[in-house]
Formats: C-alpha cells, sequence, structure tokens
C-alpha cells in the first residue's frame, strides 16, 4: 500500500504552537506593562515589515529562481500608494494598506515586461535600476515631499493609542496572511510546478507547465507582499521619503535574513528574522560595525552553509517545521 | 551644445571603465560582481592614502596601487569568489553584495562619511582649446586611458594564450580542463586584471570629482547600464554604451539637474525593451 | 610493461556502480577499439582513464605511475589526451585557436600545427573560421587535432563515428596509420562494430559494465561479438 506523507509530527507540533503564539500576541496590549506595551508593539510592526518583505525575497529568489536586488521598487511603492490614498482620496490608512499591495502587483506587470529581459546577476541588477528609476521618479513629485518626504496625514485625528494598536493588530494579520499565503501557494499544485522551473526549466516547459506565466505569477505575487509590507510600515512610520521607501538595505536586510535562516525554506525567513532581530538589539548600536559584522557573517554562512541555519538543522535532525514536500510512504 | 556633447563623450570614457572589469568578470565566469562600484570607490580611497601617506605625485600612487590591486584581486577570486561559482547565480550575488556592505562600512569606518578627493596636481583645472571648444585636459586624458584600456584588453582576449585561455574556459571548463588548464588560475587572473582597472577607475574617478563610501552602488549602476546598452561579451561595445550613456546623462543635466540621472536609467530600459541584446553584442552572453 | 594498465576497474556514479571490475591493457602502438551498446559503459571507462570519474588511485597505470583521479589536466601532461564525444570544440575560438588550446599542456613531440594542416588539408583553408561553423567531419578533424597537439603518447578517440556519414567516417579514419606511425597508440570507443574491427587489432567489448570479449579483430567471428554484445549467449 502506498500512501502519500505530507505532514511530520514536528510540523502538526509547529501548527498547534503557532495558534497559540498567534492567540497570545493578539492579545498583547491587555496584558502587557502599559509603559512597555507601545515600545513592544511599534518593534514588532517594523519587524513584521522586515518579516514579510523577507518571505517574498525568499518566494522570488529561492522559490521563483529569480534573484532581485530591486524589490525595493515595490516596498516604497505600497508606502507611496497607502499616504496618496490617506491624505488625498479620504482612504482609512489600514484600509488602504491591501489598497496599495494590490497597485504594487498591477505595477508589477509592465515592470517585469522590462525586467524578464535580464536573466541571473544581470537581471539583479536590472531590478535595482528600475527601483532607482521608481526613488528618482517620487524624489521628483513635488505633490508627495519631493526629495525630502512628506507626513502621513489622515491617521491624526485618531487617538495615539488606537492608532498603535490597530497598526498593531494589522500587523499581526499581515503576518499570519502572508505565511500562510506562501505556504498555502506552495502547497499546491503551483508551488510543485515552481519547484520544477526551479529544477530545470526546459525539461518543466516539456512537461507543459507554463514556465512564462509561472514566473509572472511569482513576480506579482512577491510585489504584493513587498507592497503589503512598505505599506504598513510606512502606517507606522508615519513619515515617508524616496531615500528611506525606496533603500536598497531593505533588500540587503532581506538577504541576510534569508541567507542566514535558509533560503528556499519556509521555516529559513522566520528564523533568519528572529536571527536579524537579536542582532540588531544588541549590535545596532555600533553602527557601521554592525553592518560590516552582517555584510561578513553573510558571506560566511553562504561560502559554509549553503543552506542557511534552518537547512542545516534540517540535514542534520531532519526537522521540518512547514513541509512542503510529499514523502511517498510503501507500506509492504 | 557641442560643449555637453563633448563633456558627455568623454564622461563615457570614465563609464568605460567603469565597465571594462565588470564585463571581464562575467564574461570569463559568468559571475556578477555587485561589489564593482564599491571597489572602485576603495581604489579611489587607496590612492588618495597611498599619495597622502607617502607624499607620492598621484601618478605614482596609482601606478604603485596596480600590482597592489592585482594581488588583492586574485586572492580574493582563489580564496573566496571562486568557492561561489556554479549554475545557481544566488551565492556569487550574494557574497559580492555582502562584500559591498563590507567595503562600504569599513571605508565610512575609516574615512567618515566626506567625500575626498585625489590630487591631479591641477589638471583638473586645465583645458585644452580644440576648435571652438574649451575641453578639460583631464576628461581628455581619462577618454585616453580608457581607449588604451579597452583596446589593451581586446588585444589581450584575441591574441594572447591567456586570452584564448579565457575564451575555451568560458566555452566550455570541463574540456578547457582537459587540456590542461586549470580553471580556478585562470578565474582568478582574470578577476587580478578586472581589479587592475578598477584601480585604475577609481583613482581617475578621485581625481575628475571625489569619492566617498556610499557612492559605490551608482558606480555599479553605470558599469552595469554600459555593458547592457553597449551588448554583452564586447569591450567595444561596452565602451560605445559607455559613451551613450555619459552623452544622455549630460543631456539630461542641461535641461535640468533633477533629472540627469533618471535620463539615463530611462534611456537604458528603453534600449532593454527596444533591443534586449545590446547595441553591439558579440556572445550569447 | 603496458603503456595503460587499468586493473580491476570499478567505477560509481554516486550509488549507481557503471564498471564492475574492468581489466584493460594497451601496449605501445596498438590500436585497441572498444566496443559495446550505450550505457555499456565504454564512455565512463574512458572518464575513469581521464580523471573525469573519481576511482581508486592506482586502479589506472599510465606508464606504470598510478593516476586513477588525477586531475584532468596532470593526466594530459604525462601523455593521455582524449577526443571527447560530440567534438566539443570551444565556439568563441577559430579552427586555429582550438588546435592551439590543444597544446596547453606545452608537451614537447612531433605533432605541431603544420604536420596537423599537412593531414588535414581543409582546416588550414578554414583556420581562421569558428571551430563550430564547419560541417560534422572537418569538427571532427579539428578536435582529433586538438588532442594530437598535446603531444600524447596514448589518444583516446570517444565516439568518432557518431553523427557522421559512412563515407566521412571512412576519411576519419584514414587518418589513424599516420597517427600510429611514429609508435602513438590509440583506444577507439565506438558504437559502429564494423568501423572498429576494421581499424583496430584487438578488440574489447563492454557489456553491463564488465569486459564480455576480448580478441585480436581479425580472429574473432560476427557470432562471438554479437554475442558478447548484447549478452545473449547461445
Amino acid at each position: 500500500m502506498i500512501t502519500v506523507q505530507r505532514h511530520t509530527r514536528a510540523s502538526h507540533a509547529a501548527a498547534v504552537v503557532s495558534v497559540l503564539l498567534f492567540v497570545i500576541a493578539a492579545t498583547l496590549p491587555f496584558w502587557a506593562p502599559q509603559d512597555d506595551a507601545p515600545a513592544w508593539m511599534r518593534e514588532f510592526v517594523e519587524i513584521a515589515c522586515y518579516f514579510i518583505f523577507a518571505m517574498m525575497w525568499n518566494l522570488l529568489a529561492g522559490y521563483g529562481g529569480m534573484v532581485s536586488i530591486g524589490q525595493q521598487a515595490f516596498f516604497g511603492l505600497g508606502g507611496y500608494v497607502m499616504l496618496m490614498l490617506g491624505n488625498f482620496a479620504g482612504v482609512n490608512p489600514f484600509v488602504a494598506i491591501p489598497l496599495a499591495a494590490a497597485a504594487a502587483a498591477v505595477i508589477a506587470v509592465p515592470v517585469s515586461w522590462v525586467a524578464f529581459r535580464l536573466q541571473g546577476g544581470y537581471f539583479a541588477i536590472g531590478t535595482w535600476v528600475i527601483a532607482e528609476v521608481f526613488r528618482l521618479s517620487f524624489a521628483n513629485m513635488s505633490f508627495v515631499g519631493g526629495g525630502s518626504g512628506t507626513s502621513l496625514t489622515a491617521l491624526r485625528d485618531i487617538e495615539r493609542s488606537t492608532r498603535e494598536n490597530t497598526t498593531f493588530w494589522v500587523a499581526l494579520v499581515c503576518v499570519a496572511a502572508s505565511i500562510a499565503l506562501v505556504y498555502g501557494f506552495l502547497r499546491s499544485k503551483r508551488g510543485l510546478a515552481l519547484l520544477a522551473i526551479r529544477d530545470n526549466e526546459v525539461a518543466a516547459e516539456s512537461q507543459g507547465i507554463a514556465v512564462g506565466r509561472m514566473k509572472l505569477a511569482v513576480y506579482v505575487v512577491a510585489a504584493f507582499g513587498a507592497g503589503l509590507a512598505g505599506a504598513l510600515y510606512f502606517v507606522g512610520n508615519l513619515r515617508i521619503s524616496p531615500d528611506a521607501a525606496f533603500s536598497v538595505n531593505w533588500t540587503a536586510f532581506a538577504i541576510f535574513m534569508v541567507v542566514i535562516g535558509g533560503i528556499g525554506r519556509i521555516e529559513g525567513p522566520i528564523v533568519g528574522a528572529l536571527i536579524f532581530w537579536a542582532l540588531n538589539k544588541w549590535f545596532s548600536d555600533y553602527g557601521s560595525w554592525y553592518l560590516l559584522g552582517l555584510g561578513l557573517l553573510a558571506i560566511v554562512v553562504t561560502i559554509n552553509f549553503k543552506q542557511g541555519l534552518a537547512g542545516w538543522v534540517q540535514q542534520r535532525y531532519g526537522l521540518v517545521l512547514f513541509p512542503t514536500r510529499r514523502h511517498l510512504i510503501v507500506k509492504e | 551644445m557641442i560643449e555637453t556633447l563633448l563633456q558627455g563623450l568623454l564622461l563615457g570614457g570614465l563609464y568605460s571603465l567603469f565597465a571594462l572589469g565588470l564585463s571581464l568578470m562575467f564574461g570569463v565566469m559568468r559571475l556578477t560582481n555587485t561589489a564593482q562600484g564599491d571597489f572602485i570607490v576603495l581604489g579611489g580611497f587607496a590612492a588618495i592614502t597611498a599619495a597622502a601617506q607617502f607624499a607620492l605625485h598621484p601618478a605614482i600612487a596609482v601606478l604603485l596601487l596596480l600590482p597592489v590591486a592585482f594581488g588583492v584581486g586574485y586572492a580574493l577570486q582563489r580564496w573566496v569568489l571562486n568557492g561561489t561559482l556554479g549554475r545557481d547565480p544566488l551565492p556569487s550575488l550574494v557574497v559580492t553584495f555582502g562584500l559591498s556592505i563590507v567595503v562600504q562600512n569599513a571605508l565610512l569606518e575609516l574615512f567618515s562619511a566626506d567625500p575626498r578627493s585625489l590630487d591631479s596636481g591641477g589638471l583638473n583645472t586645465q583645458s585644452l582649446a580644440l576648435g571652438a571648444v574649451n575641453v578639460g585636459v583631464l576628461p581628455l586624458l581619462i577618454f585616453g586611458v580608457a581607449v588604451v584600456c579597452t583596446a589593451g584588453l581586446q588585444w589581450l582576449f584575441t591574441a594572447t594564450k591567456l586570452g584564448r585561455a579565457f575564451r575555451a574556459v568560458s566555452d566550455d571548463r570541463e574540456i578547457a580542463e582537459l587540456m590542461g588548464l586549470s580553471a580556478h588560475t585562470v578565474y582568478a587572473l582574470a578577476t587580478a586584471i578586472a581589479f587592475v582597472l578598477i584601480a585604475i577607475a577609481g583613482s581617475l574617478q578621485a581625481m575628475r570629482t571625489t569619492v566617498s563610501p556610499s557612492d559605490g552602488p551608482l558606480l555599479l549602476l553605470f558599469a552595469f547600464e554600459a555593458v547592457i546598452i553597449g551588448g554583452m561579451g564586447s569591450f567595444w561595445g561596452s565602451f560605445a554604451g559607455a559613451m551613450l550613456l555619459g552623452l544622455t546623462q549630460q543631456i539630461g543635466f542641461r535641461i535640468d539637474p533633477g533629472w540627469g540621472l533618471w535620463a539615463g536609467h530611462v534611456m537604458f530600459l528603453a534600449v532593454l525593451v527596444v533591443r534586449p541584446q545590446g547595441l553591439f553584442p558579440k556572445t550569447r552572453g | 610493461m603496458s603503456l595503460v594498465h587499468a586493473h580491476d576497474l570499478k567505477a560509481f556514479y554516486g550509488d549507481a556502480q557503471a564498471l564492475f571490475g574492468v581489466d584493460f591493457r594497451v601496449e605501445q602502438g596498438e590500436v585497441v577499439a572498444i566496443i559495446g551498446a550505450n550505457g555499456a559503459g565504454k564512455s565512463t571507462f574512458l572518464k575513469a582513464l581521464t580523471g573525469l570519474v573519481k576511482v581508486p588511485r592506482d586502479a589506472v597505470l599510465f606508464d606504470g605511475q598510478p593516476i586513477g583521479s588525477l586531475p584532468p589536466g596532470e593526466i594530459v601532461k604525462r601523455g593521455l589526451a582524449k577526443v571527447p564525444e560530440g567534438r566539443r570544440l570551444f565556439p568563441s575560438l577559430s579552427v586555429e585557436e582550438n588546435l592551439l588550446m590543444g597544446a596547453f599542456a606545452g608537451r614537447p613531440g612531433p605533432w605541431d600545427l603544420a604536420r596537423l594542416y599537412a593531414m588535414f588539408p581543409i582546416l588550414k583553408e578554414k583556420r581562421l573560421n569558428p571551430g563550430t561553423s564547419l560541417s560534422g567531419g572537418q569538427q571532427q578533424m579539428v578536435a582529433i587535432g586538438r588532442a594530437l597537439m598535446a603531444n600524447p603518447s596514448v589518444l583516446l578517440c570517444d565516439e568518432l563515428s557518431l553523427g557522421l556519414a559512412p563515407i566521412v567516417i571512412q576519411e576519419i579514419y584514414a587518418a589513424l596509420p599516420r597517427i600510429t606511425a611514429e609508435g602513438m597508440s590509440v583506444v577507439v570507443v565506438e558504437q559502429d562494430v564494423s568501423v572498429a574491427m576494421r581499424v583496430s587489432q584487438r578488440v574489447v567489448c563492454l557489456q553491463e559494465g564488465r569486459v564480455s570479449l576480448e580478441g585480436a579483430s581479425s580472429a574473432l567471428t560476427r557470432e562471438q561479438i554479437s554475442a558478447a554484445y548484447f549478452g545473449v549467449y547461445a
């Protein structure tokens, strides 16, 4: 008898723990000490944005096989669209977040017509050029403050603690949604097709998989996620500028998180984000030395631990928390 | 107007120097050096420091820098980058990107964020009268160096044993090794030469204008755009691409200072859409 | 002492075994043919000889010295050169540059450009053309010439006749006597049995990674070869 196993014992445990963590986190405003709660929530929102952006970069690079140094284009675009909807169209910024993400996804289509002309390393730099064009364009738009940016005025009338709580909950929902989105996508038939494309494009094409459409789909989904993260970030930050919105550092940090945690695995960005948050907490006061250290760490891990930490754990201990593989079990 | 065009062409000369090393490394081993710009900046700072520390004439400082750059490039490829080569473009991208961050922040710590420049002994203020226009001596010199380097690299590739080895190993590494060639050594030599070009480019950039630790990424983009516009696999193609880029930027700056860089980027994207193989492509890339 | 001596050679691709203890010798000045069906292990055997497949160090002896798993470049320097399956010329190099690459290891000997052009005049005519712009047969000549430029003492030829018309195959193999004239040994791996029998003095047949038959080309019968080739014994 042959069965297909799609879960592991660890993944069942992880699912239970995740739900518990979600509930605990959601109730944070109620049980956390009143002095610390706002700071904790703000920190969570920030790390949530880094994490979602990293998840999407992981989807694009690890599963889609497209390494981009220009995803910040959609991050910043999400932020600016949210701000424009909020400040000029009277849309509630929290509602504007998914709308901005959708806008980023739509823009990703014509962008792909240009970006997909390139491959490999040159694709990576090409996406960076596109992000730069976005940055320079917005820097020349005076109605959103040009080069020095502007503030999100639409939330001015909301009471501070309400705003902070709502931002926190929205962030929590976004995190859960993006994990669910990516996980569901990868476990589906489309996810299998993606793995096939990643391993051998020509063979996948000959099996009837529409490679071009799949790659576009992944690119659009990743843009949506990046836009979501960007919109969320600037709702929390209340102030936007082209340099902050379209900074290549977003991608640099995402690369760091994914590489350290492990590329092409869902656990990777989670592990990477946690490590990044910890390092940030302890060392970011050291300024350039800290960044230098991050860079060195990424280099060392890439050369010696090609699979990242989550991958190393998987190889060593067979531990997978978010299984996307199917195992064939043959019982005699 | 003529002056703007001329300035654009001469600027392109400098851009082509940025592009040569990138093109060489990609051509021989399909490695995209995302730290190209930062190493150019590093080269500029190295020249400035050497000239200051040892009270040298800038030209001497640069000449002494070249063998050092050769050694650094060789070592970097041999012991760090060779391990990242393979079918997957990610490791080399992440490692060079990591190097970019390391170099930028190291420079920031060592030199602070202030822009510095290399004293060119007055060259940057001299100008030559060509017919009705005045052209700066330094830009003309840089253009000349760019032509010499491009021609030199082209000659190396087509007429020497090493050039044959470069082309062979990039065509078919396994068969090239069957002929007794050591791919690892050949790759290291390619990067070593690329770094000599980088050192030259960085020094000239420091003479022409200023260098500061965060300049790297922009220089990388210029180099990259020049290569793509010109067409991959062709050094003279990158040269032409660089000149077109310089021209476009200068014209853009003339119209409005805020749109200079933007114009260059947009022109690049336009070429990418209309003629993705570049203007003068040679290889399949 | 044999020039090439493979002793109980076993080779693996990961966990899959491709060669199960092959014994093989080549003497000075011999032309030996290796025949066998697809997947019999012929190419794997050549790869084991040239360092492209890992085998124990003393499973292969060249001129008495163990060469198993040495880097391919090192093996070429010692005098064992291969004409690879499928020609595999360098597309970015001209005909002459392809030939010059063959001499990269710098072994001294009688073979140089002049001699090659004398043997294959058409190559001289096309020497500046890109290697891959030539016809299949001409490309095969370049590939052979490239290996000869390394001045080996043993030349390995992997499936020279693949994809070529019979008349072209004849023309290629017509050059063989000139190659062996000064004592170079040649190992010819061929799927085309009649060609193999015609050009060699000794034949070795591989079947599923083992030597199933060995003997003088003139002495073996069709039935013997058929049986050994397909592994069907009457």
